[in-house]
């Protein structure tokens, strides 16, 4: 412990990383609530149709279900490995 | 008619039958004719804490199934006038709890009491919706901690969808939060979720915060529920909370750090 560890920006607090990761998860269970019951089987089934061509990770396809007015917007984002 | 109020959460262990003890031994302090009703088949529990464990003699179930009747089954509590308590039944029957048979108990129940306090067992199987089912407002037992909070919020989902009002299309009942083990201390140095950080996650209106106190583990070993304890920061916190489920304005207490005085200070208080 020098001197100029008392001038170095404070470690980020554990609570509020609890806060943004509570935050995230909650949004995301709470669209899948309101969103019909097939989402997480044709997440699945996504995710393995993309398998065939190319080797991602689980979290490779995020799911977003929104509402806009009278119309459901389902927004797919697939995140390809880079290539080396 | 009584109104019918779940104590729920979600997670175990949060303090939802501390709290079902205490709510409802502050609604009795009132003057308001009350019962605590445990829908825990098979892990009762509700009796140890509200001490009147050795006096069980019929139980939820056994009204249910017409062995006994509601005033044979309800336990008049010794030391709180207009309180009473019916306890879950041991059987490791779980479906015990019929949809009609719930009803019919909970229904002759609102007739005779002004409020009737149903302590949910945790999980979101059978017994927790029955203990929410026919409710008319919920309160929602939250520690400031990640499952805790992740749980409840999936609870509010389930009040909104799964009880005989959201059936019926009358939407969402009432729900409010109830933040247990708070400690201040910990919140100001960043290693605990505040109140306000629970309350923009779950957005509900807040009932009360109850402070991590040595008083709640004292009243559960004593079998005394915690609002009993006067003098104590959670009974206090609790009858607070109570006041404001009954319409009072209260201010927050226990929810910064206690500066000790010069005195204080000097003798460690």
């Amino acid at each position: 412990m020098g001197i100029f560890d008392y001038f170095r920006s404070p470690r980020p607090k554990s609570a509020s990383l609890a806060k943004e990761r509570l935050q995230i998860i909650v949004a995301r269970e709470r669209a899948h609530r309101s969103g019909p019951d097939y989402l997480p089987a044709l997440h699945r089934e996504i995710l393995a149709v993309i398998r065939k061509y190319v080797h991602v990770d689980d979290e490779a396809v995020q799911m977003n279900l929104e509402r806009e007015g009278d119309c459901e917007v389902l927004e797919l984002n697939i995140t390809l490995p880079e290539k080396d | 008619m009584a109104r019918i109020v779940v104590i729920t959460s979600g997670k175990g262990g949060v303090g939802k039958t501390t709290t079902a003890a205490a709510i409802a031994t502050g609604l009795a302090m009132q003057g308001r004719k009350t019962a605590v009703v445990d829908f825990d088949v098979g892990l009762r529990n509700l009796d140890l804490i509200m001490g009147c464990e050795r006096r069980v003699v019929y139980d939820f179930v056994n009204v249910i199934n017409g062995d006994a009747n509601l005033r044979q089954a309800l336990i008049k509590d010794k030391r709180t006038e207009n309180l009473f308590i019916l306890p879950a039944s041991q059987t490791r029957d779980k479906e015990a709890l019929t949809t009609e048979g719930v009803e019919r108990v909970l229904g002759e129940m609102s007739k005779e009491f002004d409020f009737v306090v149903c302590d949910s067992p945790a999980g979101i199987e059978h017994g927790a919706l029955m203990a929410s089912y026919f409710a008319d407002e919920a309160i929602v037992v939250t520690n400031p901690e990640v499952s805790s909070v992740r749980d409840s919020d999936r609870m509010l989902g389930i009040l909104a969808s799964k009880t005989r009002k959201a059936e019926k299309g009358e939407g969402s009942i009432p729900a409010k939060l109830l933040l247990t083990r708070y400690s201040p201390a910990r919140v100001e140095k960043g290693e605990m979720l505040s109140i306000e950080d629970v309350q923009d996650i779950l957005s509900i209106d807040l009932l009360g915060v109850i402070p991590e106190s040595q008083a709640v583990l004292n009243a559960s070993n004593s079998g005394v529920p915690v609002v009993l304890d006067e003098e104590s920061d959670a009974g206090q916190a609790y009858l607070d909370s109570v006041a404001r489920f009954l319409g009072e304005e209260r201010p927050y207490r226990f929810t910064t750090i206690q500066k000790k005085g010069f005195f204080g200070r000097l003798f460690g208080g």
